[in-house]
C-alpha cells in the first residue's frame, strides 16, 4: 500500500451557469481546474479557499457525489470511477462524510439510535444485538449516553447534533472522514470540544482526515498539510508550519494577513 | 469626554415570562470615536442589547426596567414615530446578512438615496451627488449607483449598507455581526473601511461580533457577556491580554490562533459555576 490512502490528479469540473438580466445567456464557471491532491494516511490535509473556490465541489467530487469531467481518484489504490454501483458502495464504508449544517444534515423523522445504526444496517454488518452493542458504544465514545438513540435530532443542541454526525460517519470505520466545515456554524467553546474530539478519534482510530473550511485559525490547529484553493485551482500547498510561516504565493499572503486578530497576537 | 450612549441596568424579558431575563442588568457606555464591541457566544444577550438600543426588540420581548441615554436624552419610551426620527439619522445602522437588507428589485442608488431624502429633504441633482459622495466614499465606484443588489458581490452588497447607514452623518453606527457572512479577506477590507469612517466622522461604534480576533482587530473597549450578564468590561488591551473574568479567560482558551502556539481548552461550564459566577 501507498503512503497516500487518498489522491486525486487532474480533477476538472465545469458548472453552466446562468447569467445576463434575465438569465438567458450562460457562462462556464471552472469550479475544479486541473486539481492534484493527496492525503497522507493517518493525518489531516486541510483544503482551504474562500466562497467559490471550489473547495466543497472537490469534496463532493472525490467522494463520487458528483460526476467529474475530467480526472483519476484513486483510493486505496484503487480507481474509483472503475467501480460499478456495488464496489462504489463498499468503497464508500470507508470513505465517510460529515457535514456543515448538524441541523440539515439529521433526517428529524428518524431517532438518533436508527440514525446512527443505518450504515451497519445498509453494509449488513453483525445482528441487531451487536448492532446495539455498537451504536451504544459510538454514542458513548462521542460524548453522548445510550439514553441518547431514544432521541430525535431537535432534542440536541448544535454542537451535539455534530456529535451524532461523527457518530454516523464513524460506526463503519472507515479509513478516510470527509469534513465539510464541520464546525463553522458552532460557537467558538463548541468548536474546541469538536475539534478536540476529532483529533482524539483520528489518533485512536487511525482515521485519515480531508477537512475543508474557510477558517485559517481552526486549520492551523487540526491539519498536517494545507491546500489553498482560488478560483478551482490548487495555488499552494505544502506542511502546516512551513505554509504558515512562510507563505510563497501572494495569495496565500493575503489570505493569512486577513485572518482576524492577527496583527495583534504577532505585535 | 462626555457619553454618547449609556446604557443602564438595561433588563430584558420575554414578555410571557418576565422572570426569565434574557439581558440581565447591563450597563456600559460609549464615546464619540471610539468602538465598543459586546462579544459573546449564542444566547448571550448580545444582540438583544443592541436591538434594545435601537428600539428593536422583537415585539414578544420587553425592556423590563433600565435606560438609554443617547446623546443626554433618554431613548426610552419614545414614540415609534419619535425613533423613527433617531435611527437612520442619528444612529446608523448595519446587520450580518446584507442580501436580506437590501431591497433586490431597487438599485442601490435608490436605496442610498431613499435615506437622505426621507431624514434630509434632499432631491434632484443635490441628491444624485451626495449619494454619488456618499458610495465613493465606501470604496464603490459612483457610476454602480444605478446597478441592482444581485449584480454586487457580499463585500460590495456590505460596503452599500455601510453608505446607507452613514448617510446622514449619524454620531452613532450601531454594527451587529457585519462581516459575519463574508470572506477573511473582504472581512479585512470591510474592518478597515469602518474603523477609518469611524475615525474620519469621529463617530462611536458600538459593534456586535462573537469572534475575538475582530475585536483585536477594531475594538477600544470591549464588553463581555454571557447568559445575559457581562462579565467583564474594559479596554480590549486589559480584557484579552489581562482577562480577570475566568469565563472570559475560558473563552478566550478556545479560539484558536493562527501561530498554532496555544493548545485549545474547551469550556468545563460545571467548574465555572463553582468559580465565581
Amino acid at each position: 500500500m501507498s503512503e497516500f490512502i487518498l489522491s486525486a490528479t487532474g480533477l476538472t469540473k465545469t458548472y453552466k451557469q446562468r447569467s445576463g438580466r434575465f438569465g438567458f445567456s450562460t457562462t462556464l464557471v471552472k469550479a475544479l481546474d486541473n486539481v492534484d491532491i493527496a492525503l497522507k494516511s493517518g493525518t489531516t490535509l486541510a483544503v482551504v479557499g474562500e466562497s467559490g473556490s471550489g473547495k466543497s465541489t472537490l469534496a463532493r467530487c472525490l467522494l463520487q457525489l458528483q460526476p467529474l469531467d475530467a480526472g483519476k481518484v484513486l483510493f486505496d489504490g484503487r480507481d474509483l470511477a472503475s467501480l460499478d454501483r456495488e464496489a462504489l458502495r463498499a468503497a464508500r464504508r470507508d470513505l465517510q462524510m460529515v457535514f456543515q449544517d448538524p441541523f440539515a444534515s439529521l433526517n428529524p423523522r428518524m431517532r438518533v439510535g436508527e440514525i446512527v445504526v443505518e450504515g451497519l444496517v445498509i453494509h449488513q454488518l453483525g445482528d441487531a444485538e451487536q448492532r446495539r452493542a455498537k451504536v451504544v458504544s459510538m454514542l458513548e465514545r462521542v460524548g453522548l449516553s445510550a439514553a441518547d438513540m431514544k432521541k430525535y435530532p431537535h432534542e440536541f443542541s448544535g454542537g451535539q447534533r455534530q456529535r451524532i454526525g461523527i457518530a454516523r460517519a464513524l460506526i463503519l470505520d472507515p479509513k478516510v472522514v470527509v469534513c465539510d466545515e464541520p464546525v463553522s456554524a458552532l460557537d467558538v467553546s463548541i468548536q474546541a470540544q469538536i475539534l478536540l474530539l476529532l483529533k482524539e478519534l483520528q489518533r485512536e482510530m487511525g482515521l485519515s482526515y480531508l477537512f475543508i473550511s474557510h477558517d485559517l485559525r481552526v486549520v492551523r490547529h487540526i491539519a498536517d498539510e494545507v491546500a489553498v484553493m482560488h478560483r478551482g485551482r490548487v495555488v499552494e500547498q505544502g506542511q502546516v508550519e512551513a505554509l504558515y510561516a512562510n507563505p510563497r504565493e501572494e495569495y496565500t499572503q493575503n489570505l493569512l494577513n486577513s485572518i482576524p486578530g492577527r496583527h495583534r497576537q504577532a505585535a | 469626554m462626555a457619553d454618547l450612549l449609556k446604557v443602564e441596568k438595561l433588563t430584558v424579558a420575554p414578555a410571557a415570562a418576565p422572570s426569565r431575563l434574557l439581558v440581565n442588568n447591563v450597563s456600559f457606555s460609549l464615546s464619540p470615536g471610539r468602538t465598543t464591541c459586546i462579544v459573546g457566544e449564542s444566547g448571550s444577550g448580545k444582540s438583544l442589547t443592541a436591538l434594545s438600543v435601537m428600539g428593536l426588540l422583537p415585539k414578544a420581548l420587553q425592556r423590563v426596567s433600565g435606560d438609554i441615554v443617547f446623546q443626554g436624552s433618554s431613548l426610552v419610551g419614545l414614540s415609534n414615530t419619535q425613533m423613527c426620527d433617531v435611527r437612520g439619522k442619528r444612529i446608523g445602522m448595519i446587520f450580518q446578512e446584507p442580501m436580506t437588507s437590501l431591497n433586490p428589485v431597487l438599485t442601490i442608488g435608490f436605496q442610498v438615496g431613499e435615506t437622505l431624502s426621507t431624514h434630509l429633504g434632499l432631491s434632484g441633482k443635490a441628491l444624485r451627488t451626495k449619494v454619488a459622495a456618499l458610495l465613493e466614499s465606501v470604496g464603490i465606484p459612483a457610476e454602480r449607483a444605478n446597478s441592482y443588489p444581485d449584480e454586487l458581490s457580499g463585500g460590495q452588497r456590505q460596503r452599500v449598507m455601510i453608505a446607507m447607514s452613514i448617510a446622514c452623518e449619524p454620531a452613532m453606527l450601531i454594527a451587529d455581526e457585519p462581516t459575519t457572512a463574508l470572506d477573511v479577506t473582504v472581512q479585512a477590507q470591510i474592518l478597515a473601511l469602518l474603523a477609518d469612517l469611524k475615525t474620519r466622522m469621529n463617530m462611536g461604534m458600538l459593534f456586535i461580533t462573537h469572534d475575538f480576533g475582530v475585536v483585536a482587530d477594531i475594538a477600544d473597549d470591549v464588553v463581555v457577556m454571557f447568559r445575559g450578564e457581562i462579565v467583564e468590561k474594559g479596554s480590549v488591551g486589559d480584557v484579552l491580554d489581562r482577562p480577570q473574568h475566568p469565563y472570559t479567560r475560558a473563552l478566550l482558551d478556545c479560539v484558536p490562533d493562527a501561530e498554532g502556539r496555544k493548545a485549545l481548552k474547551p469550556i468545563d461550564y460545571d467548574w465555572l459555576k463553582g468559580a465565581s459566577v
